[in-house]
């Protein structure tokens, strides 16, 4: 088990490493940043100082040593734009894509996983039918586009709940979460939503044949032939053996849900680490995208670490050594 | 009623009732009364800092602007008037004098004394990794203090735009900021200005919130509270005002400005701005890599000639760009402003579209058939950019002259635009670009865009074509070293037009900055794209 987590970082150390490399160079080939940083009527002599300062007159390699230097030191740049640390502006904003994340991946897992049960053990239903009739359009509908109806429907017509934003916040054990409060809830429900569209159709159809296939099974019909109740066949021998990919997939999912959350920020204005990269991006603050993809790929393998241990606590079969991968 | 259709009947009832309750907390209820003591106004782009000589840049300028004051104010049309200086005289061509207002007080209740703006000018040069610092606005000026509340500012030379320059030093509290570095102040240490509102909070990415200054020595403010929210994304920003989530946006999306001019429940109000859409032309190289002959081959760089440029210019249909993509947010152009500035000429008007004119030019200078040309430009920095420059081209193609698009974001774009050619040279042959008169006044657009290309003089800086033209750049000097208002604006006048009839470059429009707010406030439309709460009234 230890040597199986500490081969995990020190794999987790290349990977960052690789990724850094690669980002650091892709920004310098797209342009310079100087440009996306003085006013338009800067004069040459400011555009040469500007560069001067920040070291953008140095060829990239120097640049890059330069910037190896300092991570050693334990510096990983200052975004050019904002002048301040840009691993803690990133840790500022990272509470709220957590949160955002989070309550869509709880959402993909309570609509979900009851809608793709209904779905698996009686697939010839009609209600089953639509069931997967909508999980494609889940699958197939720009997450924008759905996001902008959304606020159509729910802000602009109806007025039920906020367009924009994050509600208030409340520090609990250091952390900030909206979520305890009902302002937060209303802020939070449709940008939640829409980041958890295609995970819920993506749980729907796990789960679905998941539970035909388990039915199917010879412990199910053991079961049966028990006499057990339905409601017990289908809680605790099924849910709990299809519950293994589901767990996995939503593992590795939330990553994906943290590092992709960037449309749906940007069309909520919701004020998460994905919309600060997009204004990074725009505006080729390098050390910025260089530290949101640092803690993006240590996010990744962290999850992916807690999945594995989950699924060897789940199905006992499965057992952590050092020398599996 | 029987008793099942009354049980029926009550669980209708019982469920009406709770989605009633469920909607109404869905809407939630907010007080009324404190709505109408805060304003919140969505920002269509997010300023970077809260400190006000960190980076020049408008969000930055317009959020600063509410904590901070300079000592002389740009009023809605950028004309000059008194600020924290109550009045000023020239002494001589190198010497200004200006007097304090002795009832200013900063928010910790200290009074504004000329140890205050020597300190500020002083701090401008001297912001650490300033990604654009505001330097050359205090550049070869010295002060003198003459009393606590009068000074004098003598330059190396007679500097025409003093003012402007001054109208864009925030003046910052000696005591509170002398230590304080950029981050300080974004934290809200040493944020102490003289404004019509304090500082309360700066949060990158999502929001920056001041408060009423009760001690402000001008006008009293409306609003208790303004919280700016930085929403990017257009039809989010519209969504947020429909909805009310916020009560002003700046940046109406031109697809947008005609349709919320309708809605019953919102205010849209607009002005012409300062900034000039327009298309440059390569003038330094003997053959340019963008323009080739109908059949391929490398020809001449026609843009050197005139009648080509003239024909260009007439082949646009100005009024139908405007018509059609910019949804009449723009006004046709003619030189570097609108006619309403100072500075600028009224003989000058916007080139009528001839398609028989331009076909007649281009054959008169040679080119019967036309040539084959590419023009670039950037995607999504200016209104409908891409969309402009596509119907542009199309314009050109029916002159006879095959013109290609390419655009580039926006990054990448201005770095090739520059210095992207052999020898750090600009490196297209027909750009796309757009210019704000943070001045408001051309005598910068001139410079920058048309002087002769030459680093030492800080001339033609952002001149992608290399334009030069030495009878321009004589009166332009000429202007920029004197003093006298009306003289100055004679002589700026007289080179634009002397730039504009050789076609320097080719105006298309001026762009309209709209704002669009919520029923019953009256928001002040301003030319210089800033949307203060100073600006919007219950």
């Amino acid at each position: 088990m230890l040597a199986f987590i500490i081969r995990r970082i020190s794999q987790a150390f290349f990977v960052v490493v690789a990724m850094v490399v690669l980002v650091f160079f892709g920004t310098y080939v797209i342009g310079d940043p100087v440009w996306m940083m003085v006013p338009g009527d800067a004069t040459q002599e400011q555009i040469e100082a500007v560069r001067r300062d920040f070291g953008f007159d140095q060829p990239v390699y120097v640049q890059f040593f330069k910037f190896l230097g300092d991570v050693l030191h334990g510096e990983f740049g200052r975004s050019y734009v904002h002048g301040s640390s840009a691993i803690n502006l990133i840790l500022d904003r990272m509470p709220a894509t957590l949160e955002l994340a989070l309550a869509a991946l709880i959402l993909a897992v309570l609509i979900g996983i009851p809608l793709g049960l209904f779905a698996g053990l009686k697939p010839d239903h009609p209600a089953s039918r639509s069931i997967m009739a909508v999980s494609i359009l889940g699958f197939s509908l720009p997450t924008f586009w759905v996001g902008l109806m959304l606020i159509m429907l729910f802000s602009v017509m109806l007025g039920w709940l906020p367009a924009t934003g994050r509600g208030p916040v409340v520090s609990i054990f250091g952390l900030e979460t909206s979520m305890l409060s009902l302002e937060g809830w209303r802020h939070l429900f449709l940008p939640a939503i829409n980041l958890a569209l295609l995970k819920i159709s993506l749980v729907i159809r796990l789960t679905r044949s998941g539970a035909r296939e388990a039915a199917l099974q010879d412990y199910v019909k053991f079961a049966r032939a028990k006499g057990l109740s339905q409601q017990r066949i289908v809680g605790v021998h099924i849910l709990k053996n299809i519950l293994i990919p589901i767990v996995t997939v939503l593992g590795l999912e939330f990553g994906s849900l943290v590092a992709f959350s960037v449309v749906t920020e940007t069309i909520f204005a919701w004020p998460g680490m994905g919309k600060l990269l997009l204004e990074a991006i725009q505006r080729l603050d390098r050390p910025l995208i260089v530290a949101y993809v640092m803690v993006v790929v240590l996010l990744f393998v962290t999850i992916n670490l807690i999945v594995d241990i989950l699924y060897s606590a789940l199905d006992p079969r499965v057992r952590l050594t050092g020398t599996q991968s | 009623m029987d008793k099942n259709s009354t049980i029926a009947y009550r669980q209708a009832t019982t469920w009406r009732g709770v989605s009633f309750a469920v909607a109404a907390i869905l809407a939630g209820t907010s007080p009324l009364a404190l709505q109408a003591q805060e304003l919140k106004i969505a920002m269509s782009s997010e300023p970077s800092s809260a400190d006000p000589h960190y980076h020049n840049l408008t969000p930055n300028n317009q959020v600063v602007r509410h904590v901070f004051e300079p000592l002389v104010f740009q009023d809605e049309f950028q004309a000059i008037g008194p600020g924290l200086a109550a009045n000023w005289k020239i002494i001589d061509d190198v010497t200004w004098e200006f007097k304090l207002r002795a009832n200013v007080k900063f928010h910790d209740g200290s009074p504004l004394t000329v140890e205050d703006v020597i300190f500020s000018l002083n701090r401008v040069p001297n912001v650490p990794k300033s990604p654009a610092p505001k330097t050359a606005y205090v550049r070869g000026k010295t002060i003198e203090k003459v009393d606590d509340l009068t000074f004098r500012v003598k330059t190396a030379k007679p500097e025409a735009l003093m003012l402007n320059h001054l109208a864009n030093i925030e003046i910052m509290s000696a005591k509170a900021a002398a230590t304080a570095t950029t981050e300080d102040i974004n934290a809200g240490k040493g944020n102490i200005g003289t404004g019509p509102y304090q500082f309360v909070e700066f949060v990158p990415g999502d929001r920056f919130v001041v408060k009423r200054n009760d001690a402000y020595w001008g006008q009293k403010q409306p609003w208790a509270k303004v919280t700016f929210k930085f929403i990017k994304s257009d039809p989010t920003r519209v969504a947020a005002l429909l909805s009310g989530d916020v009560d002003v946006i700046e940046t109406v999306p031109t697809a947008d400005a005609q349709r919320l001019s309708k809605e019953p429940k919102v205010t849209v109000s607009s002005a012409l701005s300062n900034r000039l859409v327009y298309l440059h032309m390569d003038r330094y190289r003997a053959e340019t890599p963008f323009v080739k002959g109908k059949d391929g081959a490398q020809i001449k760089n026609p843009f050197h000639d005139l009648k080509v440029r003239q024909a260009l210019t007439k082949a646009i249909n100005r009024p139908a760009i405007i018509d059609r993509i910019m949804e009449g947010e723009a006004v046709p152009a003619s030189q570097m402003l609108p006619d309403s500035y100072a500075g600028t000429s009224k003989k000058l008007k916007p080139t009528a579209y001839d398609l028989d004119g331009a076909k007649k030019l281009l054959a008169e200078a040679g080119f019967p058939n036309g040539f084959k040309l590419t023009i670039v430009g950037p995607n999504g920095r200016y209104t409908n950019d891409t969309k402009i420059i596509e119907a542009v081209a199309q314009m050109f193609t029916r002159a006879g002259i095959e013109t290609a698009v390419e655009t580039l974001p926006p990054a990448v774009f201005f770095s090739r635009a520059s210095s992207g050619g052999p020898d750090k040279q600009p490196e297209f042959s027909m750009i796309l670009a757009g210019w704000s008169a943070g001045t408001g006044e051309p005598s910068d657009s001139l410079k920058s865009l048309l002087g002769t290309y030459d680093t030492k003089l800080g001339r033609g800086s952002a001149n992608r074509g290399r334009y030069s033209n030495p009878a321009m750049d004589a009166v332009l000097d000429k202007a920029l070293a004197t003093v006298d208002f009306d003289k100055r604006s004679a002589m700026l006048a007289e080179a634009s037009e002397i730039a504009m009839n050789d076609i320097g470059l080719i105006p298309l429009h001026y762009q309209k900055n709209s704002w669009a707010a919520k029923k019953g406030l009256k928001v002040t439309a301003r030319t210089d794209e800033y949307t203060l709460a100073m600006s919007v009234k219950p």
